[in-house]
C-alpha cells in the first residue's frame, strides 16, 4: 500500500491485512470520491433551517428545566428551601443535587453534609421543570439557600501560596475525558497544588538534565503565561430527556452519544441498553461536550419526577461559568543549546488551574517535538474556586506550544539564525520538514530582522510548529445496509459536531461500492446504532472511516455473490464499477447496482464492521515523529502608538494522513486558526478576585473573533500515507489550533522587537512592553 | 423600527429586560396568592398585569398570516421557535451579541431575541425557512452549500439572512463589504472565510 508523501518519498509498503478487510486504496489521485471536494451531505438542511439541533427539539408535553446555582464561590450549605418554587403555578418538578459529577472528586468521603460543598460561584445546587422557560426562571428565584461562607481563591498564583484557602481538603482524582489532557492518577496534593506529573505516553524524563546544561553553550530561561479560555460553542450544552419510566430517550448536544448514554445509565442505575441518546446535529463542542454533566443528571431527575419530557439548555452565562474551559498556565522553561543550534537540555516546570477540575498539564509538546537528548518535565494542577476545566481543542498542547515555540524563536534570535533554519536542524519529523518547505514557499518566507520596519505601524512575520499524536479508538463500529428500493445506508452512533463526519462516511462507502456520495444515506448520532468514537482527540475520521469501508467491503462481497447468481458466473469473475456489476471478460453481461438490489430475495441486507488494529502495529511514543504535525506562518501589523495588532495573513501547512474531504479539512483548519488568533490576542475569562464571579460571561465582553479579526488564510494540505488502516485517514481539528498563537506571538516580536510573555497579547500589554523597552534603552 | 447595527448592541438595560422584570413581579404577587397549582402559563388570569397575560396575535411570517398566543414579554425569537415551530431561527446569546437569531422584519435584518413579538405588528417577518422561494434556494443558500460555508450550522441562518440582505442592497459587494455586513455575526467554528467566498460567488451568479 502507498507509504510516504507524494513528490517527496512516496513508496509502497507491504502490510498484513485481516482477511475481512479490503485491499489498500491507491493514492487520492486515483480515487473517484475520496480525497475530493464533496459537498457536505447535511448542508441543505443547515441552509434551509430544517436541521434540528437539541435546542430545537420539542416533544409533546415537554417542560423547561432550569438550574439554581450558587451565588458565592466557596461555602457549606446549611439549608435549602424549595417549597415556594415547588408550589409555584406551572412548576411540575423540583430536584436538589446530592453529588457533582463534573470536576475532580475526593478519594475518601470529604462530604460533611447531605449537599455537596460549594466550590465555585455558579455551581449547580437545585433545579426545576415548568411549563415554560419564563415560568421556570421566575420559580428558580424563589429557591432559598442558606450558606456558611468560606474563604476562597480564584487566582493561580495566590492559590499556590501557603495558607491560601484550600479547595479540596483531601487528595482527588478525575478520569480524563476522551481527547483530554492525560491525567496521572493517584498523585498527592499539598494545599491546592497537585503533582507533579512527570510521565506521558512518550515516556518519562530522558537523559541527564544537569549534564545537558553543562554541555550547553547557551542557556535561555523564560516564563510564559497563558490565560483561561472558554469554549463558547454557539449551541450551549443541553439535553431533552424523556425518562419514560426507565425506557429513556436523551436528545443531547454532545460530542459523545456513547459517553452521554453511559453517564446517564450510571447516574440512574439503568442498563445502558435502556438509554437511547440521539444527537443528529450539535452546534459545536470544541472539547467541552464529552459528558452528560450535572445539568443532564438534573434533567433526568426532573423528567423522572414529572413524568414528562424535560428540556434543559444552559444559557450563555451558565455555559461560560460551568461548562468547561481551557486551564491557564505559567510555564517556567529552561533551554540549553550549542552554538550551532543543537539542543542539549530542556526543562519544563508548569502550574495551571482547571478550577475545581484536573487537566491543566501543558501537553508534553516540549517532550515530543524536538530532538533533545536531555529532558525533564514537572506539571502541577492547582485548584481554585472556579468552574471545572474540560478538554479544549488540543488540550495542553496549545498552552505548551505557546511557550516552546517562542522559546525556540528566542534561541534563533540569540544565535542570529533564521528560526525556520533552526527548526530544520533540530526537528526530526519528515512531515514537518515538507510542511516547512511548502509553507515557506507559499508564504514567501525570508528571514527579517526584528523591529526593522520604519514608522509607527510595523509589520512582522513569525512561524511556529505543532505536534499532535495520531490517536484511534478501536470501539468504532459501522453498519452498512442496502435495501430493495435501492437505498444504501450507513449507520453508527458516532456524532457530527460540525466537522463533517456524515460526509466522510458517505464518501468512503460510496468509493468502496462504486457509487456517488448522493447515493448513500448516513444515519448517525443515535445509540440505537453501533457505537462509535467520541468527537475528541481528532480521533473520529481515523477510527470510524476504516470501519465504514470494512463494512462496505463485506457488503460488496455479498453483492458479488448475488450478482454472480444473476449473471450465472463466479463472484471472482465480476467487476463493480460506476454503479454496475459486469463480467470481467464480457462487459455486455452486466446488472446495475440498483437492479441487483431490486431483485434481492429479502428486503434488506446488512453488514457490520469495526476498526481493527493499525496495520503494521501501533506507532506510539516516538519523539519527533510529528504525525499530525503542522507548520503555520503569520504576518501581522502592529501599531506601536495604539498597540493594535492585526493579523494580516496566515499560511498553514498541514497533514492528516489520507485527506478524505478537502473542503471540510480546509474549513476546520480555518476554524483552528481563527480560534488560535483569538487565543493569542483577545479571549480571556476574567474572574473578580473579590467576589469570585466571572465578569464577562457573555459574547459581547468575552472578546472573540468576528469577521474583521479574520485574516487571509492560505492552506497547504499535504498527503501523508502511512498504510495503517483501510482508509489511512486521520483527523485535523486539533492540529489546526496549536501553532497559531505562537506564530502570531513570534510575528509580533518580529514586528516590534519586544516579546510579550503572557496571553492574550492586548494593546495595553504591547504599549507597556514598548515603554519598558524604551525606558531600559534610555537608562 | 429596529435596525441592525454592524456591531452587537451593548447597552446594559433593554426594554425587553425591563418588561420581563415587570412581568415577574406582577406574576409573583398575583399568582402566589391564588394557589393555583399546576396551571399552565397560558391559563393564567389575563387582566392582572400587562406582563403576565396571554395575548392573541396574528403575524405575517414567511408570506402567511399566523396566529399565536404569547405573553407581552415573549421575544420574537421565542414566538417563532416555540409557537410556530420555526426553529431555524437560533438563539445563541439571548442578548443581541451573536446575531444567530437574525430575521428580516420588512426586509431588514433584525435581532429577534431583542424584539418582542408584540412589537412586530403589521410588519412582515421572514425567517430562514422563508428564504427559499417557490422551492428554489436563494443564491446565497446554494453558494453556502457549494463553498462549504457551514460547519456546525448554528450560525448559518443568521449569516444567510445577513448576506442575502447585503446582496439585495448591493449586487456587487467587495470582500470588505461582506466582512462589514457580517461583522455582527458570531461563528465559533470559523466559517467566515468561506462565508465571504460564498457571498461573492452568489453575487456573481445573481
Amino acid at each position: 500500500m502507498p507509504h510516504g508523501i507524494p513528490d517527496y518519498n512516496l513508496a509502497t509498503v507491504e502490510r498484513e491485512v485481516p482477511a475481512t478487510e479490503p485491499p489498500a486504496w491507491e493514492v487520492n489521485d486515483k480515487l473517484k470520491v475520496v480525497g475530493k471536494r464533496i459537498k457536505r451531505t447535511d448542508a441543505l438542511a443547515k441552509v434551509t433551517g430544517t436541521a434540528v439541533f437539541t435546542a430545537d427539539v420539542q416533544l409533546p408535553g415537554m417542560l423547561y428545566g432550569k438550574m439554581f446555582r450558587a451565588g458565592i464561590p466557596h461555602a457549606k450549605i446549611k439549608s435549602i428551601d424549595v417549597s415556594a418554587a415547588q408550589n409555584y403555578p406551572g412548576v411540575f418538578a423540583v430536584h436538589v443535587l446530592e453529588e457533582m459529577i463534573e470536576g475532580a472528586n475526593p478519594k475518601s468521603g470529604e462530604k460533611s453534609s447531605r449537599y455537596p460543598d460549594i466550590k465555585y460561584a455558579g455551581q449547580p445546587i437545585a433545579g426545576l421543570a415548568a411549563v415554560s422557560a419564563d415560568v421556570a426562571e421566575e420559580a428558580i428565584r424563589l429557591i432559598k439557600v442558606e450558606y456558611e461562607a468560606l474563604d476562597f481563591v480564584v487566582d493561580l498564583d495566590e492559590a499556590r501560596k501557603p495558607g491560601a484557602p484550600v479547595v479540596f481538603a483531601t487528595d482527588v482524582d478525575q478520569e480524563a475525558s476522551d481527547g483530554g489532557e492525560d491525567i496521572e492518577q493517584g498523585l498527592k496534593s499539598s494545599g491546592n497544588v497537585r503533582g507533579p506529573s512527570t510521565r506521558s505516553f512518550y515516556g518519562g524524563p530522558r537523559g541527564d538534565l544537569e549534564k545537558g546544561f553543562a554541555e550547553a553553550e547557551l542557556i535561555i530561561e523564560r516564563t510564559y503565561r497563558t490565560q483561561v479560555q472558554t469554549h463558547c460553542p454557539l449551541e450551549t450544552h443541553g439535553v431533552v430527556v424523556d425518562y419514560n419510566q426507565g425506557d429513556v430517550t436523551v436528545f443531547a448536544s454532545t460530542q459523545s452519544t456513547k459517553n452521554t448514554r453511559n453517564d446517564f445509565a450510571k447516574a440512574f442505575g439503568l442498563p445502558k441498553s435502556r438509554v437511547r441518546v440521539i444527537s443528529e446535529y450539535t452546534g459545536g463542542g470544541f472539547g467541552a461536550k464529552h459528558a452528560l454533566g450535572n445539568f443532564g443528571v438534573m434533567a433526568g431527575h426532573l423528567s423522572k419526577i414529572s413524568g414528562r419530557p424535560v428540556k434543559l439548555m444552559l444559557d450563555r452565562k451558565e455555559e461560560h461559568i460551568s461548562a468547561g474551559n481551557r486551564p491557564n498556565s505559567v510555564q517556567f522553561m529552561k533551554l540549553g543549546a550549542k552554538k550551532d543550534g543543537m539542543l542539549t537540555a530542556l526543562k519544563q516546570l508548569s502550574y495551571g488551574t482547571a478550577g475545581v477540575g484536573l487537566g491543566a498539564g501543558v501537553g508534553r509538546i516540549a517532550q515530543a517535538m524536538y530532538d533533545c537528548p536531555n529532558f525533564k518535565t514537572g506539571q502541577y494542577d492547582v485548584f481554585t474556586n472556579a468552574g471545572p476545566g474540560a478538554a479544549f481543542r488540543a488540550p495542553g498542547n496549545v498552552q505548551g506550544a505557546f511557550a516552546l515555540e517562542q522559546l525556540i524563536d528566542e534561541l534563533a534570535v540569540e544565535l542570529d539564525m533564521d528560526p525556520l533554519a533552526l527548526r530544520e536542524k533540530i526537528d526530526k519529523s519528515m512531515i514537518r520538514k515538507v510542511e516547512r518547505e511548502r509553507g515557506a514557499r507559499r508564504f514567501g518566507w525570508t528571514h527579517k530582522k526584528a523591529g526593522s520596519d520604519k514608522g509607527p505601524v510595523k509589520k512582522g512575520i513569525g512561524v511556529a510548529q505543532a505536534h499532535w499524536p495520531r490517536i484511534v479508538n478501536l470501539d468504532s463500529t459501522v453498519e452498512v445496509r442496502v435495501m430493495r428500493d435501492g437505498a444504501v445506508e450507513v449507520r453508527s452512533a458516532v456524532q457530527d459536531i460540525g466537522t463533517g463526519t456524515k460526509t466522510v462516511l458517505a464518501q468512503v462507502v460510496a468509493e468502496e461500492l462504486g457509487l456517488q456520495t448522493e447515493d448513500v444515506t448516513v444515519l448517525i448520532g443515535d445509540t440505537l446504532f453501533p457505537i462509535g468514537p467520541s468527537s475528541g482527540g481528532s480521533i473520529v475520521t481515523g477510527a470510524i472511516t476504516p470501519a465504514a469501508r470494512n463494512a462496505a467491503y463485506k457488503m460488496k462481497q455479498k453483492l458479488f455473490e448475488l450478482a454472480a447468481e444473476k449473471l450465472e458466473t463466479d463472484a471472482g469473475n465480476i467487476l463493480l464499477e460506476a454503479g454496475t456489476f459486469a463480467l470481467k471478460n464480457d462487459a455486455e453481461k452486466k446488472i446495475s447496482f440498483k437492479d441487483l438490489l431490486r431483485r434481492m430475495r429479502v428486503e434488506q441486507l446488512t453488514e457490520t464492521a469495526s476498526r481493527s488494529d493499525d496495520y503494521g502495529g501501533f506507532m506510539v511514543g516516538t519523539i519527533g515523529h510529528g504525525e499530525l504535525g503542522s507548520v503555520q506562518f503569520a504576518e501581522v501589523s502592529v501599531d506601536t502608538e495604539t498597540g493594535f495588532v492585526q493579523v494580516e495573513r496566515m499560511v498553514a501547512a498541514h497533514s492528516c494522513g489520507r485527506p478524505i474531504n478537502i473542503g471540510q479539512i480546509e474549513s476546520q483548519i480555518n476554524g483552528g486558526i481563527i480560534m488560535g488568533i483569538a487565543y493569542a490576542l483577545y479571549e480571556d475569562r476574567v474572574i473578580d478576585k473579590s467576589t469570585g464571579h466571572q465578569l464577562n460571561p457573555n459574547i459581547d465582553q468575552y472578546k472573540m473573533p468576528f469577521s474583521f479579526e479574520v485574516p487571509d488564510i492560505q492552506i497547504e494540505l499535504i498527503e501523508d500515507y502511512g498504510g495503517r488502516s483501510s482508509t489511512d485517514a486521520s483527523g485535523i481539528g486539533e492540529p489546526a489550533n496549536i501553532a497559531t498563537a505562537p506564530a502570531v506571538a513570534n510575528a509580533i516580536y518580529n514586528a516590534i522587537g519586544v516579546r510579550i510573555y503572557d496571553l492574550p497579547i492586548t494593546p495595553a500589554k504591547i504599549i507597556a512592553a514598548l515603554n519598558n523597552a524604551k525606558n531600559k534603552n534610555d537608562e | 423600527m429596529k435596525k441592525k447595527t454592524p456591531k452587537p448592541l451593548k447597552k446594559g438595560f433593554s426594554r425587553r429586560r425591563f418588561l420581563r422584570g415587570a412581568g415577574l413581579t406582577a406574576a409573583g404577587t398575583v399568582i402566589a396568592g391564588s394557589g393555583m397549582l399546576g396551571l399552565k402559563a397560558q391559563q393564567l388570569p389575563e387582566e392582572k398585569s400587562p406582563g403576565a397575560g396571554v395575548l392573541n396575535l396574528s403575524m405575517h411570517v414567511n408570506g402567511r398570516l399566523r396566529q399565536m398566543s404569547v405573553e407581552a414579554r415573549t421575544t420574537l425569537a421565542d414566538a417563532l421557535r416555540n409557537e410556530l415551530q420555526l426553529t431555524g431561527t437560533k438563539v445563541g446569546c439571548n442578548r443581541g451579541a451573536c446575531a444567530a437569531c437574525t430575521v428580516w422584519i420588512d426586509g431588514i435584518p433584525t435581532l429577534s431575541c431583542m424584539t418582542l413579538a408584540v412589537e412586530v405588528g403589521e410588519r412582515k417577518v421572514t425567517t430562514i425557512e422563508g428564504l427559499a422561494r417557490h422551492g428554489k434556494l436563494h443564491p446565497v443558500q446554494q453558494a453556502f452549500i457549494d463553498h462549504d460555508a457551514t460547519q456546525c450550522g448554528f450560525c448559518t441562518s443568521g449569516m444567510l439572512l445577513t448576506t442575502a440582505h447585503l446582496l439585495a442592497q448591493n449586487s456587487g459587494p467587495s470582500a470588505e463589504e461582506v466582512k462589514a455586513a457580517t461583522s455582527g455575526n458570531f461563528c465559533r467554528c470559523g466559517t467566515h472565510p468561506k462565508v465571504i467566498t460564498a457571498t461573492l460567488d452568489a453575487a456573481a451568479k445573481m
